[in-house]
């Protein structure tokens, strides 16, 4: 696959940010070289601090120097970051912690390692504590994008979630950015239009799979990227809905709190609804195999959300 | 302060903390009275930069209360010091109180970290002084902690790295009343012995009477010293304490730990207090 990691693109943007922004420190638990924080590392030493493989003191730390006035970015893969749950909701969210946790290694797509390393809840539990962010991108653009956004305009405590793996550039040239608004990036006259696909990280590039392979059966599809998943655009869902046949969400992250109920949630306050899809990991945990595989086997994959979204179209005439 | 006046003080502090705990009808006497001496000690004597409210610096030390059942302690000294009208003290765990239950720091600033949730002050008092030292300041950071409380695995996370970070401009101090909700201590989940594996964790570690006024204010006069004299190590203080010290009814009694005194009880408390030398031993 062409493009780049999320991660890699995160780490990139984290140095670079890094020359301008001196109040950014970075704080790793053991995995500087897989989340990519070691790219800061490298060129700012002294802001660069190795936590050891201990997380909840790492994210206690954060707090720490953001109350004396630093912006702690502190990264480790997903799970492993939100499994500290209790010091995250008290010593960062509770307290409006200015800290950016980032879990890369999202979903199953990081393939051989398996269920211990992969993020699948992690959106979930970000999401349920009160003055928390949540942010995944699709692409390495949408990264620097959502970075620059973290670094000079978001307030308070953030999550972002970044992939292992490279993802293609779908980022539209020129576009816009517009913080915690949906993003078009498949545009179809909307008299043509029975289906939108979100997608969200690593989600976002299967439907655009599917979108080709539904057209190819005469199935047109608009499909939408939600770069921030907390707050998310619930005005985007609404003014969208009306008209559609069906609306189906793709992520690499359980199907219970994650993009898919981003989208249920908003759907449920209209009146009439199109029925919703969600395509992601069904109340499972991950396992080993190779990532584009497991997205197979897990019915994330852009062949297999386009067969989905086709069934649905069929049982719902 | 001289320890005459400080004694008179602290003595009116534990009346303001049994007050206010019969005023909410809930909180915990036995922890906060065994930790009083060693917060009024510090807020009173050592920190700098935290004279008054009005003269808050803006280099100053930093105190995190990481056992955040003991705030009631905690609010007294800061009414005391005008941080708070005293008048506020009988709005503790009210609906729409800044005085919350457990330490609250976006409500209330000054008390520097929300906690409450055990085990989790020392890492946030450890990134504190990181950026303090980051930044070249000279301000330090003190955090105090149960000793049940360090059961908790992070606290020993944070053990391991403010040695390896040179933060001699953190002082942690263990209440060591060796009472939590289930039993002592000693039978709950055995810690001793604390200062050897402090030590062994890379601290600087002084074992103290934690009501002796004049010991307290050594062993905090020593943590400063040695941090002027470019030690790169963190200071740990063991203060030997006794839960509910000062109302004899209290003293190393589990029940006291989380419930507030009727009103018969909150005035024998206070006589007591009153009466006796403030709870200190000297």
């Amino acid at each position: 696959m062409s493009g780049k990691a999320t991660r890699q693109a995160f780490g990139e943007s984290l140095a670079k940010l890094g020359e301008t922004h001196r109040e950014i420190v970075v704080l790793d638990a053991d995995l500087a070289k897989s989340t990519k924080s070691e790219l800061f590392a490298k060129k700012f030493p002294e802001r660069f601090f190795e936590m050891g493989i201990a997380e909840a003191n790492m994210i206690g730390a954060a707090s720490g120097l953001a109350f004396a006035g630093k912006l702690p970015f502190l990264c480790s893969f997903g799970c492993f970051l939100t499994g500290r749950y209790d010091t995250i909701r008290l010593s960062v969210a509770y307290s409006q912690a200015n800290v950016r946790l980032v879990g890369t290694h999202a979903g199953v797509g990081i393939g051989d390692d398996g269920h211990s390393q992969m993020g699948l809840e992690d959106v979930t539990l970000m999401r349920a504590l009160p003055t928390m962010g949540v942010f995944q991108p699709m692409d390495a653009r949408e990264t620097e994008l959502v970075m620059d956004y973290l670094v000079k305009e978001w307030k308070g405590p953030a999550y972002l979630r970044l992939t292992r793996q490279n993802l293609p550039d779908l980022y539209p040239q020129g576009a816009v950015f517009r913080p915690g608004k949906l993003m078009s990036i498949r545009q179809i006259d909307s008299s043509r239009t029975q289906v939108a696909l979100i997608g969200t990280g690593a989600g976002t590039a299967e439907a655009m799979k599917a979108a080709q392979l539904l057209s190819e059966r005469g199935i047109e599809a608009q499909v939408w990227n939600a770069h921030s998943l907390k707050p998310f655009d619930e005005e985007g869902i609404r003014q969208m809905a009306p008209g559609l046949k069906l609306i189906a969400t793709v992520e690499d992250h359980s199907v219970i709190g994650g993009l898919g109920s981003c989208v249920a949630e908003a759907l449920s306050q209209l009146p009439q609804h199109p029925p919703l899809v969600k395509f992601g990991v069904q109340d499972l945990f991950g396992q080993s195999g190779e990532g584009e595989e497991l997205f197979e086997l897990y019915g994330l994959s852009g062949r297999k959300v386009a067969e989905g979204v086709e069934r649905a179209l069929k049982s719902s005439h | 302060m001289n320890q005459k006046s400080l004694a008179s003080l602290i003595a009116d502090l534990r009346v303001s903390i049994i007050e206010m705990l019969h005023e909410a009808k809930s909180g915990h006497p036995g922890g906060s009275l065994s930790a009083i001496d060693l917060i009024a000690s510090l807020w009173f004597q050592e920190m700098r930069g935290v004279e008054s409210a009005s003269q808050l610096a803006q280099e100053r030390d930093h105190f995190v209360l990481s056992k955040g059942h003991a705030v009631p302690a905690l609010y007294a000294v800061l009414a005391e010091k005008g941080f708070l009208p005293k008048d506020e003290l009988k709005n503790l765990r009210r609906t729409g109180s800044r005085l919350q239950g457990h330490p609250d720091r976006v409500r209330m600033p000054i008390v520097e970290a929300s906690t409450g949730s055990l085990g989790q002050g020392l890492s946030v008092a450890l990134g504190m002084a990181m950026g303090l030292k980051l930044d070249g300041k000279k301000s330090r950071v003190f955090c105090l902690m149960g000793d049940g409380e360090t059961q908790e695995g992070q606290i020993w996370e944070a053990a391991m790295a403010a040695p390896k970070f040179g933060l001699s401009n953190l002082c942690a101090i263990i209440d060591a009343n060796n009472g939590q909700i289930d039993g002592p201590v000693s039978q709950v989940m055995p810690i001793e012995p604390i200062a050897d594996k402090w030590r062994a964790f890379g601290w600087h570690v002084l074992d103290i009477d934690g009501h002796d006024l004049g010991q307290i204010q050594a062993a905090y006069a020593e943590a400063r010293t040695r941090a002027e004299a470019g030690s790169t190590q963190p200071v740990l203080i063991v203060a030997r304490t006794v839960k509910g010290k000062g109302v004899s009814f209290m003293e190393n009694q589990i029940g006291w730990h989380g419930v507030a005194p009727k009103a018969d009880e909150a005035k024998r408390a206070i006589e007591e207090i009153r009466n006796g030398n403030g709870g200190n031993s000297k």
